[in-house]
């Protein structure tokens, strides 16, 4: 796999953006008009009580749910104009880590993995090397013929952000990648989302009830050299060698708070501190 | 307005107000339903249209023959000799009292290959293959792995819904076809051990009483309840809602739905076929 970080350059404007996004079903409106957009490279951390919309805006940004009202423009194209064919192949771009991970129940972790790759007619020979590089990125080389019922919930998660990765996307979204899961293994999913910003640059949004993790994100970057987890020295405000982490909190439909980790830390607002506590 | 506090003023506007929740109720429903119906033709008429274009999921296809072919064999060939046995056993008792016995091979040739061939074939496979596949699809559908699919720029249509339909469609002409002939054999035994027909006379009048048209609607209708069984199926489990307890009820839906409409569309085939078999065959 290249380790090729994609720079500020590739990609002129922003590369994911909402704009007055509406969206909503029997029960209400869910996103009443939210507006924002996600650098190259930039992880934009999702924040918001349960229903407020954090899954719908991957969703969304994955094209795999339209809008009422709005546009949501991906990698300078307009999803809302897209056919579903056009998404179908457009979403090869995009790596989606789902909240229980979704795998494929009735195939194994390697055929899981290899999936995209079989889908794009990647030859045969090259498919094990590929599918064993990313588990060995997320440190499951020994799953390689598990089925997931045999995995752990940690483990299911790992599994997907491979898959998620196989083919190197310039986008990643994460939808609550460490929910339900204890602290130790949460940690060492973030180290992996760690090292995939790091490692290949991608450009993310991860939505998460856990403020740590955003933090987390923000104060830590993965060093190659090291090969460890080290704490980041612009604390998730950006440099040349160290990408930018920005906060969105949802509230009642709209975009209630927008800014970086030392805003929100420092915040007086009473809704955000619950978030703090 | 009341002129005392004991009085309940008349209030003409409350009572319409049940009337309009009802015809608000019958409304949603007719038009849940017309919907349910647009949807269902949709997922069908996708279906098929998949068939001539890439990319094509050949080894889903085999898998979905495997199972729904091999795997309904047992049932149906179980259920044929028993049917054909209890043909022989109930129209022999009634030709006894006329002393024409030897027509037994005939009619119940003719019941099987036109009619309960199929129509118990569709229904046993519809029962097996209708429910296994809305619930196999209901919980891809709720585990979020329809979703991936997508997100992994595969269309669930080409890759869950055609192989399954294609596959019911060629498979079930051939289990229908073997019900048949095994419901003849366990005609034949019963005829012989019951009956005390000769084995020779029951095979060649069960065989030269069949004619074109009957093989026809023998083999046309299977075609259709093979496509309405594994249709129903997958839109039953593409469209559930509610968790677990969502896929127990599509997966009983499925069955439900697919064997009525079984049932249903056998009249409306079964006039068209002897329309058919008196003016063009």
């Amino acid at each position: 796999m290249s380790t090729s970080a994609p720079t500020q350059a590739d990609h002129a404007g922003p590369v994911i953006a909402f704009d007055g996004v509406r969206i909503g079903f029997a029960e209400g409106e869910i996103l009443q008009g939210v507006r924002f957009s996600v650098q190259d490279r930039e992880t934009l951390v999702l924040l918001g009580e349960t229903g407020t919309g954090k899954t719908l805006t991957l969703k969304l940004a994955a094209g795999l749910l339209q809008p009422s009202a709005g546009a949501v423009r991906v990698l300078e194209r307009d999803l809302s104009t897209m056919t579903e064919n056009e998404l179908l192949a457009f979403r090869r771009r995009i790596g989606f880590v789902f909240q229980e991970g979704a795998l494929f129940d009735s195939m194994t972790v390697a055929d899981n993995v290899a999936y995209r790759l079989y889908e794009d007619k990647v030859p045969e020979e090259e498919i094990e090397g590929r599918v064993r590089e990313a588990l060995h990125f997320v440190e499951l080389e020994r799953t390689f013929d598990m089925l997931p019922s045999e995995l752990s919930g940690g483990m299911r998660r790992r599994v997907s952000i491979a898959r998620a990765l196989v083919n190197q996307p310039p986008i990643v979204l994460y939808d609550s990648p460490t929910a339900g899961l204890d602290p130790i293994t949460a940690q060492t999913i973030i180290s992996l989302i760690l090292r995939l910003r790091d490692v290949y640059g991608v450009t993310a949004m991860l939505a998460t009830h856990r403020l740590q993790d955003g933090f987390a994100l923000a104060n830590y970057r993965f060093d190659p050299a090291s090969k460890h987890v080290v704490r980041a020295k612009g604390n998730g405000a950006g440099s040349a060698d160290e990408p930018v982490t920005r906060f969105l909190v949802y509230r009642e439909g709209l975009v209630y708070f927008e800014g970086s980790p030392e805003e929100i830390a420092h915040s007086q607002d009473p809704y955000l501190k619950r978030f703090l506590v | 307005m009341a002129d005392t506090p004991l009085q309940v003023t008349g209030s003409p506007a409350k009572a319409e107000e049940p009337r309009l929740a009802t015809m608000e109720v019958v409304t949603g429903v007719f038009k849940g339903w017309v919907a349910g119906v647009q949807e269902y033709s949709l997922l069908s008429f996708r279906a098929l249209k998949n068939i001539p274009s890439r990319p094509f999921y050949f080894k889903d296809l085999i898998e979905q023959m495997d199972d729904i072919g091999v795997g309904s064999l047992p049932i149906v060939l179980l259920s044929g000799f028993f049917i054909g046995a209890v043909m022989v056993l109930q129209t022999g008792a009634q030709f006894t009292r006329f002393g024409q016995t030897a027509l037994t091979g005939d009619v119940v040739s003719l019941a099987l290959v036109r009619e309960l061939g199929p129509a118990l074939s569709g229904l046993l496979v519809a029962g097996r293959c209708a429910s296994g596949i809305a619930s196999e699809l209901g919980s891809m559908l709720v585990t979020e792995q329809v979703d991936a699919m997508r997100a992994m720029g595969t269309d669930p249509s080409r890759k869950l819904v055609t192989p399954r339909v294609l596959a019911t469609l060629s498979m079930t002409p051939l289990l229908c076809a073997l019900m048949d002939f095994i419901g003849l054999i366990g005609g034949c035994v019963a005829a012989f051990f019951s009956l005390r027909l000769n084995v020779v006379e029951f095979w060649t009048r069960a065989i030269k009483i069949l004619e074109f048209p009957d093989i026809m609607q023998g083999m046309l209708k299977p075609l259709v309840f093979g496509f309405i069984l594994s249709t129903v199926g997958c839109y039953k489990g593409l469209t559930v809602r509610g968790g677990t307890q969502g896929v127990g009820r599509a997966t009983t839906q499925a069955v439900v739905v697919a064997s009525v409409l079984i049932i249903i569309s056998d009249t409306f085939l079964t006039k068209l076929c002897l329309y058919l078999a008196d003016k063009v065959f």
